[in-house]
């Protein structure tokens, strides 16, 4: 069934209080810290002071010995685990490489990087625990900086690591992962045919996820070594499988439940602290919990990547691009697997470039091994070039949007990357900041207005999901995706849609990895397309069969019984004159015409549409403290439909507040010595409600034909252009261009010195 | 297992009898918006924390002969909504209301913010400005000591062991005498000044300044009073010029270092811009005292 006309739509598209807001409201709903069993302990991790360093012993006896202590682990409480790729998470992860991260062997390779774990009767006991572990360190020289760590002589973090995709192959082990590239056309004749070239180097810095809910778990091994889990993830599936690798245990033996999330962004799609609390709750025989302070969450889980731009733009005088080249340099943290192949990928996808040429480095590096964060990749790359082509449209003359609009892909575009276009709706965003009243609006002194658009692929994937018609005519939407932002409302919706019930009537859970099918994780802004596509089948089966028992009780074919808003109805007249019947009464007779009425569906959701935005921002800069104040912020996305507009306008906002944050002040803070100084939101600075003006956000509904609803992801685009629209934004405003992030305040005001020192210290 | 004692005395002499009396570190507790952070982070391990809320005068504002006089453990809250002294010193208002966020402003302090001893406390620049003094009680008595002298270093007071600060002592401002106090940070709240400057002059009848002080945080070790400054206002009104000098006089008072809150380059340079804009406030202020007396903001 296809519901993509809109105007037949009662439930979607509509409004309604999410199924979980009071409970949130309130301050009742649990989240990963709030669970607790009886005779828990309280695990805590020693985590590494050095960047870089041999464990040459590690010594735990005093710790085990304290009274109330009932476990201690190392890495030797883990089996050893060969390198094996692994698609368990949102990007490759390679599961030995994980272990590692979760529990450094051998070696420590960053600042924060676990080492121990114990596990006693109260938190205290165990914070003074830590401090009887006496590892014996050797400090190794370590490297930061993504360039530094590519150099020939670098400290080498992993000495099996040998670049790949590079022919010859390495005979030396370095911190370059991978190198990889994409080509479309000839780049040397896009060069040739080029008649305005521009070339630029930007930088970004590593920036983390910021969600406010540190990691948690608490687990529970039992004497039969049956394993449940409970914690705050973006998939209990994924920490399902994850601890039963590091672990050594069958993926039946263990039950993961879903916490409520207080957010992940990408970062809750790996596991920290659920193998270190499964070994000791193995070996203490006690359910254990850990809970991450915010020092550890900055120290110890991961960024996104930080990365090197270098972006060449060719164009012809009209302003229609020829030639386009690329270079990435991606910090992946303290192990490969960095987000630079979406970054290459990514980067011109918005435009239709005959000559591409994209090269892009996976780098390792002293630092915490970075993590997904909402469109992992995309925003770095998209900023260098977005910015790249307002340097190009300011240097030919051209309006910024109208040189978007010349070059935009379309339907039958083929990217760089391989894909062809078809039901994309790029152009339109553009052609919708175009048309904006935000353009019409007079600036004033220091005041600049700066566009950028991005590009976001979103996923399909693996979902399942599960609609149960109650006796009373209720019905209970069962799924593996754990809510985000507010998907629960939006699966409800989709089920009231096409059952024809008031929403309210539709109660939705997301439930553990034993009562639903497996389910891929929250991320690549899958759910509402993927797992709302398995909820929609679910409930058109039991429509299926709802139509079945009336069918039954009428005494006439199934075939001459139609569905409309919640009842049966005999198909015209031929069927013959029966009153409707209600899904309430039908459920009521469920145990006279064959038994409960329900419906399972597992699918592999393909087709899911791509992300596509535009944005518009306005910027006042203070000259003189080089601070700068967004004024005002509009955000076009190609929405697909917006199931639950709330939801999908605070997707957006959210993105737009994260990229503004990453534009602005967001960055780490490395000593000479390779320690973060600033692990706290106090100097790690995310914006603050106050900082920001209410972000509008526009949705274009260009439907995906692909789902039911035609629904398209939307909860990654809209991070990707922020910082280009900042950073273009500021030029329009100073005449400053600012090539490398953040634009603090410090960083801004010396960029207006240098360029031209204001009067008032000139007359000095 | 670390320990720690808690008490909570009914007078003056028996907190300075517990503080003077443990074996170990004592440590007074006012709001406990840093010390509680602290403990909790296990930077600070106290033997015993001496609570003086419940000792009576300790909260609460008064006005006796020439002075405010503000209660050591008075809540930020009470110091905003106190009419008064927000018509006589906007500035100190304005340096306290900074203070993190509404929950905050129940329980911070101004005692606690100064012996706290940050160079970036927000409420100590316009206190020192307004020539406030410290009254301290210890094992020798009570004593009385400018606020400037307080603060010694980073994390540091010149308070001896037993001693802690019972009440500030502010003068009742002079006709066409105000204050105002600017904070840069990066963000618009939630945040630490980066650079901190209060400004307090009183003008003449022409509105040019006859006294002036100008004291800056978070540029050096301690909270710094600007030598320069009132030589730079005094007997000026708020011209190009005057302002200028202010401005080089402010930047030449910092000392500050390079930190992950800013560079020495650019501590110095907002320095001198915000001395200028809060000067600019107070100037303001003072001469809309001069003609109405409701006009303090
Ligand atoms: C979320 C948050 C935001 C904050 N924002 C700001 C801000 O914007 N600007 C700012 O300046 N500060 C800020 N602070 C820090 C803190 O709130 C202030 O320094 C506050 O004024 C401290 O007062 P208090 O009464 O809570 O001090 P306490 O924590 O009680 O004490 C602080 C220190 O002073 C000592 N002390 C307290 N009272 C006395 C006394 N009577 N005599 C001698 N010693 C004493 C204590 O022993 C302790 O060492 C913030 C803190 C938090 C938690």
């Amino acid at each position: 069934m296809s519901y993509l006309d809109k105007s037949a739509l009662k439930v979607v598209g509509t409004r309604p209080v999410r199924p979980d807001g009071v409970e949130k409201v309130i301050g009742r709903a649990n989240f990963g810290a709030d669970m607790v069993m009886p005779g828990m302990l309280w695990g805590k991790v020693l985590r590494s002071p050095h960047a870089h360093a041999r464990i040459r012993s590690i010594n735990t006896a005093r710790a085990a010995a304290l009274p109330g202590v009932r476990a201690v682990i190392t890495a030797d409480d883990f089996p050893p685990i060969a390198s094996e790729e692994a698609f368990v998470g949102e990007g490759p992860m390679n599961f030995r490489d994980l272990s590692y991260n979760c529990i450094a062997r051998g070696k420590v390779l960053y600042d924060g990087h676990a080492v121990a774990a114990v596990a006693a009767t109260s938190p205290a006991i165990a914070e003074e625990a830590l401090d009887l572990i006496a590892v014996d360190y050797e400090v190794l020289p370590h490297v930061i900086d993504v360039e530094d760590a590519m150099k020939a002589d670098a400290p080498v973090l992993h000495d099996d690591l040998f670049t790949q995709g590079v022919d010859p192959k390495p005979t030396k082990p370095s911190n370059i992962a991978k190198r990889i590239g994409f080509n479309k056309g000839d780049i040397a004749t896009g060069w040739k045919e080029a008649e305005v070239t521009i070339e630029r180097r930007y930088t970004t810095q590593p920036v983390h996820q910021g969600y406010i809910e540190p990691h948690a778990c608490v687990v529970a091994v039992g004497a039969d070594g049956q394993c449940t889990i409970w914690s705050s993830s973006q998939g209990q599936f994924m920490v399902r499988a994850y601890c039963a690798k590091l672990l050594g245990v069958d993926i039946a033996n263990i039950r993961a439940m879903p916490a409520e999330i207080g957010g992940g962004f990408g970062g809750k799609t790996l596991i920290y602290l659920e193998p270190l609390a499964m070994a000791l709750s193995r070996k203490s025989g006690r359910p254990v919990k850990i809970v991450m302070n915010r020092e550890e969450v900055f120290r110890g889980t991961g960024p996104a990547a930080g990365s090197v731009i270098e972006v060449k733009l060719g164009a012809k005088k009209d302003g229609r691009l020829v030639a386009a080249e690329l270079l990435l340099k991606y910090q992946a943290g303290a192990f490969p697997g960095s987000p630079v192949g979406p970054g290459c990928m990514c980067a011109f996808a918005m435009y239709d470039i005959p000559h591409v040429s994209i090269v892009g480095y996976d780098v390792v590096s002293n630092r915490p091994k970075v993590a997904a964060y909402r469109a992992p990749g995309a925003p770095n790359s998209s900023f260098g070039v977005e910015s790249c082509m307002d340097e190009l449209a300011r240097q030919m003359n051209i309006d910024p949007l109208h040189l978007r609009e010349i070059n935009a892909a379309k339907d039958g575009t083929k990217a760089a990357h391989g894909p062809t276009w078809s039901n994309i709706g790029y152009l339109e965003t553009v052609q919708a900041a175009q048309a904006n009243a935000h353009l019409s609006h007079k600036l004033g002194s220091n005041q600049g207005r700066g566009v950028a658009s991005g590009f976001w692929f979103n996923i399909g994937g693996e979902s399942s999901a599960a609609c149960h018609i109650n006796e009373d005519g209720t019905a209970t939407v069962v799924e593996g995706c754990p809510d985000i932002g507010g998907s629960r409302a939006s699966m409800a919706m989709m089920a009231a849609e096409v059952l024809g019930i008031p929403y309210e009537r539709v109660r939705p859970i997301v439930a553990d990895t034993a009562s639903v099918g497996f389910s891929f994780l929250t991320g690549g802004s899958r759910v509402t397309f993927a797992t709302g596509m398995a909820v929609t089948q679910a409930a058109e089966k039991v429509v299926v069969e709802l139509k079945k028992r009336a069918a039954m009780i009428w005494d006439i074919s199934p075939d001459a019984v139609d569905w409309k808003d919640g009842k049966a109805y005999p198909a015209g007249p031929n069927a013959g004159s029966f009153e409707p019947l209600s899904l309430q009464e039908i459920a009521l007779k469920a145990g006279r015409t064959g038994g409960p009425i329900s419906a399972e569906v597992t699918i592999n959701a393909q087709g899911a549409g791509a992300g596509w935005a535009t944005h518009i921002c306005d910027v006042e800069v203070d000259s003189e403290t080089g601070r700068v104040k967004i004024l005002r912020y509009t955000a076009i996305q190609d929405v697909g439909r917006a199931i639950h507009p709330s939801y999908v306008e605070g997707q957006i906002q959210g993105g737009v507040t994260q990229g503004i944050g990453w534009a602005l002040n967001e960055e780490y803070i490395y000593d000479k010595d390779g320690r973060l100084e600033n692990p706290g939101f106090l100097d790690y600075r995310v914006p603050v409600a106050s900082d920001l003006p209410m972000i509008d956000a526009v949705m274009l509904e260009i439907p995906n034909p692909r789902h039911p609803f035609g629904a398209k992801g939307v909860g990654e685009v809209p991070i990707v252009p922020p910082m280009a629209a900042v950073a273009n934004a500021i030029f329009d405003a100073t005449g400053i261009r600012m090539r490398d992030l953040p634009m603090s305040p410090p960083k801004l005001r010396a960029a207006l010195d240098a360029e031209a020192p204001p009067p008032r210290l000139a007359a000095e | 297992m670390p320990r720690v004692s808690y008490t909570a005395p009914a007078t003056v002499d028996d907190a300075v009898k517990a503080l003077a009396g443990a074996a170990g570190l004592a440590k007074v507790l006012s709001g406990g918006t840093d010390l509680l952070v602290q403990l909790k982070s296990g930077r600070l391990k106290p033997d015993l924390i001496v609570d003086t809320k419940r000792i009576p005068g300790m909260i609460g504002i008064r006005e006796e002969g020439d002075y405010f006089v503000i209660g050591a453990a008075t809540p930020g809250v009470l110091i905003s909504a106190h009419q008064p002294l927000e018509h006589a010193y906007p500035g100190i208002v304005e340096g306290v209301d900074l203070i993190g966020s509404q929950q905050i402003q129940g329980r911070c302090t101004i005692a606690g913010n100064l012996c706290n001893a940050s160079p970036a406390a927000d409420s100590v620049p316009p206190v020192i400005a307004a020539r406030a003094r410290a009254v301290v009680a210890g094992p020798g008595g009570r004593r009385e000591v400018p606020v400037e002298e307080i603060v010694t270093g980073p994390g540091r007071t010149s308070l001896q062991k037993g001693e802690f600060v019972v009440e500030f002592k502010i003068p009742l401002p002079k006709p066409r005498q105000s204050d105002a106090y600017l904070r840069f940070i990066p963000r618009t709240e939630m945040d630490i000044a980066v650079v901190g400057c209060a400004v307090n002059v009183t003008l003449d009848e022409s509105g040019a300044c006859t006294d002036a002080r100008v004291v800056l945080g978070a540029v050096a070790p301690t909270q710094v009073i600007v030598a320069g400054a009132a030589e730079a206002l005094r007997g000026h009104k708020l011209d190009e010029d005057t302002l200028q000098r202010l401005d080089s006089a402010a930047q030449a008072a910092c000392h500050p270092i390079t930190d992950k809150r800013g560079t020495i380059e650019y501590r110095t340079k907002v320095a001198g811009v915000l001395a200028r804009r809060a000067a600019a406030i107070a100037f303001d202020r003072a001469a809309t005292r001069g003609a109405t007396i409701a006009g303090a903001v």
